[in-house]
């Protein structure tokens, strides 16, 4: 396998503070990678450095074999990049910032209107390419943004946060074309909040917190690490709780846990959908009634919360630290 | 669409900053004529000033003798002046802009000359300058300032009054990669313009002001480049002592533009190569 984008021992400082700690990680040619972590994790230093806009303070960071900061202008020909604001002119229009950005990749006149006339129709922007883009809502300057990454054919395409802001259908649009995108074998870099987006998109996912790399692997590979599936029974009467997780003893394979407020058991378990069954018949044996039963997998929701300590979403909280558990992390 | 079509590769030739440089400035220049409002104010401030000194102003300014005709003679080669170095706003607030805006992370993450981007912003600004120039020689002519040298010196005026509008435009650049925000570079861009057009032979001459004023006054590139106008112009010029600074202002002022250029263009090259949107945001 060919690797697309090689990191090793990257650092970067921006006075005080250490953006990045020295992060190692490789995404195959022709694979999404998902780069996880909160706000402030060194996600967008990353993309940056990788995109030739920032340079690094020490490691090596390649893309499609070619040293980033020794020949940026190299890089420069393959790479695509999204940000998180819509990179694009509000006083033109739809074509006209495609032309203009076709002409900056140095397509000729007619291969940039070309060109911009094809990813125009592919993002369904056709009929409002040429109004001005102050009238575009968020999701066509998002579309449009990814066209104008798209000009020049990368094959290595960096996604900084591409759906932050999107409304859900927007969102599902831009998985489509990102997926699209990858099947016709364009290398992806995609940074994101939500974990529920690389769970989606990505094959392999590299887990950042605090300027290190935490923990990669495949979505798999990342849940297995929180301990496999888990079955949850809702019951009917809160009182039976006790009693419940007491008979339901035999098919856990740690330890059970019980959520009052939502009347709810959680028990630990390796027996996949056959551990339901016996749930059912053990509570059944026992007249305990269920409201609810579920067999969960763990979400990369609770990789991140197993791995640090904090949801990924509410970084701000304080929650100590729990297990800061690196086992098994570097797959 | 399969990656192997990718025909680019970078090659770093005159023909790409020129081509790239090019298709920068049209769309700054697009910008233009689907904002004319901004066009519009920029030609309505000088006018304004034009003016506001010729007629009411005006005749309290002592030149020595020649009365209001004379002073609104002397009065618009001081305005030139002016609005060359009012260039620096015409360009600050978009390039914060663009900064803010991601934009600017896209035409760097291209492989396009590094000069190209603010080579176009300052060309497109340039248009925009030699548009303003030109309605406010046609308001000076209506109130009557007329030029009266040569052919060529007068020539050599309107291009030195470019190249320093051009030099001006860098300097406004190189400001705007360092604001914080579009409103910052509002403010920030002409705040420092103000006094030292002031501080000038823009609208009285020198030798009113307070002695210690004066030397700063004359060596002032503001005052350079007025008197140098109205040296090439052939309008007043009351009070001329024989300093260098003016008795050598065409030649002084030609280097004022050509040193802020040589600086400030490089620096401000400099300063889009490194930029960093948001600092520290990681």
């Amino acid at each position: 396998m060919t690797l697309a984008i090689e990191v090793s021992g990257l650092q970067k400082s921006f006075g005080e503070v250490q953006a990045l700690r020295g992060i190692d990680f490789t995404v195959e040619q022709g694979t999404i990678v998902g780069l996880l972590g909160p706000n402030g994790s060194g996600k967008t230093t990353t993309v940056r450095i990788l995109a030739t806009l920032l340079k690094a303070d020490a490691g090596i960071a390649k893309v499609a074999g070619i040293d980033v900061s020794s020949s940026p202008d190299q890089v420069r020909t393959m790479i695509g990049l999204t940000g998180q604001y819509a990179a694009v002119d509000e006083y033109l229009t739809g074509r006209e910032n495609l032309q203009l950005f076709g002409q900056l990749f140095h397509l000729s006149k007619k291969q940039a209107a070309q060109r911009a006339d094809e990813l125009l129709t592919r993002f369904d922007l056709a009929d409002a390419a040429d109004r001005g883009i102050k009238g575009y809502s968020g999701g066509m300057r998002r579309r449009l943004d990814l066209a104008a990454s798209l000009i020049g054919r990368p094959s290595v395409l960096f996604l900084d946060e591409p759906t932050t802001g999107l409304d859900p259908r927007s969102r599902l649009g831009m998985w489509e074309v990102i997926e699209s995108l990858v099947a016709q074998g364009t290398t992806v870099l995609l940074t994101t909040q939500y974990l529920e987006e690389a769970d989606q998109l990505a094959s392999r996912s590299v887990v950042l917190d605090h300027g290190s790399v935490i923990a990669q692997g495949t979505s798999d590979e990342l849940k297995s690490q929180v301990g496999g599936d888990r079955v949850e029974v809702v019951l009917e009467i809160p009182n039976q709780l006790a009693q419940a997780k007491a008979a339901l003893s035999s098919i856990a394979s740690g330890e059970i846990n019980i959520n009052e407020d939502q009347h709810k058991v959680i028990i630990p378990t390796s027996g996949g959908s056959r551990s339901v069954v016996e749930a059912v018949r053990l509570l059944d044996e026992v007249q305990i009634s269920i409201a609810d039963i579920a067999l969960r997998r763990p979400t990369l929701d609770d990789v991140f919360l197993s791995l640090t300590g904090r949801s990924a979403e509410d970084e701000k909280s304080e929650v100590k630290p729990k297990q800061r558990s690196r086992r098994g992390a570097r797959a | 669409m399969t990656t192997s079509e990718t025909a680019t590769k970078y090659r770093p030739t005159l023909g790409w900053l020129i081509s790239d440089t090019t298709a920068v400035a049209k769309r700054h220049i697009l910008k233009i004529t689907r904002v004319p409002e901004s066009l519009f104010f920029a030609l309505i401030q000088p006018v304004m000033f034009v003016l506001l000194f010729a007629f009411v102003f005006g005749g309290a300014i002592n030149l020595g003798g020649g009365g209001a005709s004379a002073y609104r003679e002397y009065l618009i080669p001081g305005i030139f002046a002016q609005t060359v170095m009012f260039a620096v706003a015409s360009i600050t607030v978009g390039i914060t802009e663009d900064a803010n805006r991601g934009i600017m992370d896209r035409f760097r993450s291209l492989p396009m000359r590094p000069g190209a981007v603010l080579g176009g912003h300052t060309l497109a600004s340039l248009f925009q300058n030699i548009l303003v120039l030109i309605i406010l020689s046609i308001t000076g002519l209506l109130v009557g300032w007329r030029i009266r040298g040569s052919v060529a010196d007068a020539l050599l005026g309107y291009l030195l009054l470019v190249t320093f509008a051009y030099a001006m435009t860098w300097i406004g650049a190189w400001i705007g990669l360092h604001m914080p925000s579009p409103e910052v570079a509002g403010t920030a861009g002409l705040a420092w313009i103000f006094p030292l057009t002031f501080a000038s032979n823009v609208f009285t001459p020198i030798a009113t002001m307070p002695s210690w004023l004066q030397p700063i006054a004359l060596w002032n590139p503001v005052s350079c480049l007025a008197l140098a106008c109205r040296k090439l112009f052939g309008n007043p010029v009351p009070f001329l002592g024989d300093s260098f600074p003016e008795q050598h202002a065409v030649p002084l002022a030609y280097g004022y533009a050509l040193l802020f250029l040589a600086i400030f263009a490089p620096l401000a090259v400099r300063a889009f190569k490194t930029r960093n949107v948001g600092g520290l945001k990681a």
